[in-house]
């Protein structure tokens, strides 16, 4: 199948590329003039846009196997193709929890059939996540396992990690790690300041999650091997990372689109759709992030995409689920909060949601150029809109920014060269 | 004057002249009390329902007695706290009773921010009979009527609550009422038990209940529960009562006329002693009494049909 794009301005990880035409070719990129005159089965108008490599998340929570009421793969992978991403990897914690081949199986078939991403599937650390026994990594490694967590739990036992690391090892095997010190999140349901005071609901301590920080960037030191902190959302976490990348230690880290754009300031009505874990930090735990993603102390953005069920947030606050069902907000409030902003430049952003999220899994992604897989998205940069979460594709409607106005809107996604997303729809 | 709000979820939702004019109605509504036939109409033709999620015995009955003695028909519901996560939602039945011709609910509740989520959800009245850690505002009012009664005016009272200030809501809806009634306020207890950036509330905040007492007018105590020692809050009850109780050294840094007040129900022996909390200054029965006062009041402006 031949598909043209047309007249975008095209922008990838290394830089702009100008005004070009786009060939795409099998699902391969053959062509990037400044005018192409071919007849193509599709053509793509990107007038007054941009053309950007397909994102990549490397964390979402697709729910299937075990909770399809909350989302399937193929709502899932629908939504990641709204939000411009062509490649997510998803977490472990379904029911069963995705610590066998046979899971892994599943949710390969599943993206297969669904057609609208890849969906590369990251394995559990622990048995049933529960934290006490290891995974068979070399088996799941051979199926299909991309990285290993027990997101959702933090590996409590020090032992375990250590041993999880060093096992790793063998297959070239990255643990991504959910750092959360239980004891001190005790019963806290939103970050612990002013706000959990005035609201009278228990709080969560930055250093809940700076203390395990601090702990994997020891273990991974001690064994020489890597590591990757999910969802980082304070300055303790921030400037244990600056220190250890200093000394070399092989780190890399993710945030999230709500920690660069929202603070625990948006609780303030008992929303529960800010409710996440971990939580909505202070505004200056959100202006260090923002730095620090520029500084490249945080290496990627993911969005931590967590639908849930109306009935598990229409809920008291504190009975509320944890999450937010982001992947298609995702760009714009990274667009918005970053690029917008003047802080950094589209490329920059792109390396952070495009080319390091590819890099640290071992796949491609961040650059468009003649004979990559023709993977990309369009986006208009210049007008404003607003969120509709009850547009969204995803069955999660658990985003508190309805209403908000950004900018950054995905109009089109091309996985593998197929238009799976074109003008706001999503095509099949 | 109309109150602007349908329900009364939090005391921040009141404006300092709606605060009087309740004041105010209290006032009337205390005659009626004191006096031989406490029985007046208006509520008559009301249904109040008071849905407690949580033990209660003295706000409950304070309540469901105000408005039997303004006539109205009223019911009880006694869920206990396993229900709230196993049983009918919240809403479902702020829904039910709602279609009963409810008026008037008066919730109380183990988490905060549930009376918001009730009020947002029922065409019915929601009172706030405790949320929670979050708010109390009707012991806020009856707390200020009362302070209002012994001292006239609360502009600039120099009033110390003492006590485990993280657990309560009487200390916060306290603490915004007395705000906004020009009060000048200081939190005093354990460090474990003071919550993260309570000065920014635009209090003053110690762990020297001699210092927050020392020349107050007002001296309130809080709730220590004996659970706080399992919790690891506290090492012990002993420690609590030798370092921040209410003892009789303690009420003698206070001005001489100042008043010892506690919303109930009192741990003699822990947080205040049995000496102060029966002593000449202390107003903590005449706080019982004022809260059906206030409460009367209340449910009258709530359900009035100019407030519709």
């Amino acid at each position: 199948m031949k598909l043209l794009i047309k007249n975008g301005q095209i922008a990838d990880a290394k830089g702009f590329l100008g005004k070009k035409d786009i060939l795409v070719e099998n699902g391969i990129i053959t062509a990037i003039e400044d005018t192409l005159n071919i007849d193509a089965d599709r053509t793509i108008s990107a007038e007054n846009k941009t053309v950007i490599p397909g994102l990549v998340d490397m964390h979402v929570h697709l729910r299937e196997p075990g909770l399809e009421y909350k989302e399937t793969i193929e709502t899932g992978c629908r939504a990641a193709a709204a939000g411009g991403f062509t490649a997510v990897c998803c977490m472990p914690n379904t029911a069963p929890v995705a610590d066998n081949a046979s899971v892994l199986a599943l949710i390969k078939e599943k993206a297969m059939q669904a057609g609208y991403c890849s969906v590369y599937p990251i394995a559990a650390i622990t048995k049933g996540s529960k934290g006490e026994e290891l995974t068979e990594m070399g088996e799941l490694t051979e199926n299909g396992a991309i990285a290993f967590s027990d997101d959702g739990n933090p590996v409590e036992n020090s032992r375990i990690m250590r041993l999880a690391m060093q096992y790793a090892t063998a297959f070239n095997g990255l643990i991504i790690s959910h750092c959360e010190d239980r004891q001190l999140t005790a019963q806290g349901v939103m970050n612990e300041g002013y706000y959990s005071t005035v609201l009278g609901l228990k709080g969560v301590p930055t250093v809940s999650e700076a203390l395990m920080v601090s702990r994997e960037l020891l273990l991974a030191e001690y064994l020489k091997t890597k590591v990757h902190i999910a969802h980082v959302s304070c300055i303790e976490s921030i400037e244990l990372i600056k220190n250890a990348k200093a000394r070399r230690v092989q780190v890399t880290a993710e945030t999230c689109p709500h920690y660069l754009y929202a603070d625990d300031s948006f609780t303030q009505s008992y929303d529960t759709n800010t409710k996440v874990n971990p939580p909505l930090r202070s505004k200056a735990d959100v202006s260090a992030l923002r730095q620090a993603v520029k500084d490249g102390i945080i290496d990627c953005i993911v969005s931590d995409h967590a639908p849930h069920h109306a009935d598990e947030k229409q809920l008291e606050f504190q009975l509320a689920a944890n999450g937010i069902s982001g992947l298609e907000t995702s760009f714009a409030l990274c667009y918005t909060t970053l690029v917008k902003s003047g802080l950094m430049s589209l490329p920059q952003l792109l390396t952070a949601m495009s080319l390091k999220p590819a890099q640290i899994l071992g796949l491609e992604g961040g650059e468009i150029k003649v004979g990559k897989v023709a993977d990309l998205a369009v986006i208009e940069t210049d007008s404003e809109f607003a969120i509709d979460v009850f547009a969204f594709y995803s069955k999660g409607k658990n985003n508190p920014f309805n209403g908000h106005k950004v900018y950054g809107k995905v109009t089109d996604t091309i996985y593998h060269g197929k238009p799976v997303y074109q003008d706001g729809k999503i095509q099949k | 004057m109309v109150l602007s709000n349908k329900d009364l979820v939090s005391i921040r939702d009141l404006s300092a002249e709606e605060i009087t004019y309740i004041l105010d109605n209290a006032n009337f509504m205390k005659q009626i009390l004191l006096s031989n036939n406490k029985k007046s109409p208006h509520l008559q033709g009301k249904s109040i329902v008071t849905l407690f999620y949580e033990n209660s015995t003295r706000t409950r009955m304070s309540f469901e007695l105000a408005s039997k003695y303004m006539s109205s028909a009223s019911a009880n519901i006694s869920a206990s706290a396993s229900s709230v996560a196993k049983g009918e939602t919240l809403i479902d039945t702020g829904r039910t009773l709602d279609m009963m011709g409810t008026d008037v609910i008066i919730i109380r509740h183990p988490m905060s921010g549930s009376a918001a989520l009730l009020a947002q959800n029922v065409n019915a009245a929601v009172i706030n009979a405790g949320d929670g850690m979050n708010e109390h505002p009707t012991q806020a009012l009856l707390d200020l009527f009362t302070i209002r009664e012994k001292k006239g005016s609360l502009q600039g009272l120099k009033v110390a609550i003492v006590g485990d200030v993280y657990h309560s809501r009487v200390a916060r809806s306290n603490i915004y009422a007395l705000n906004k009634m020009g009060a000048q306020v200081t939190l005093a207890g354990p460090p474990t038990l003071l919550p993260f950036e309570l000065d920014k509330m635009g209090v003053r905040v110690t762990t020297n209940v001699d210092e927050a007492v020392k020349d107050a007018d007002v001296v309130m105590g809080l709730r220590i529960q004996r659970e706080r020692q399992q919790d690891g809050l506290l090492p012990s009850v002993r420690e609590y009562f030798k370092y921040f109780a209410l003892d009789d050294r303690r009420i003698a840094l206070a001005k001489p006329d100042a008043i010892v007040m506690h919303p109930g129900p009192m741990n003699r022996g822990v947080e205040i002693a049995t000496s102060v909390a029966d002593c000449d200054r202390s107003v903590i029965n005449e706080q019982v009494r004022n809260g059906v006062a206030v409460r009367m009041a209340l449910l009258y402006l709530l359900t009035r049909k100019e407030n519709k």
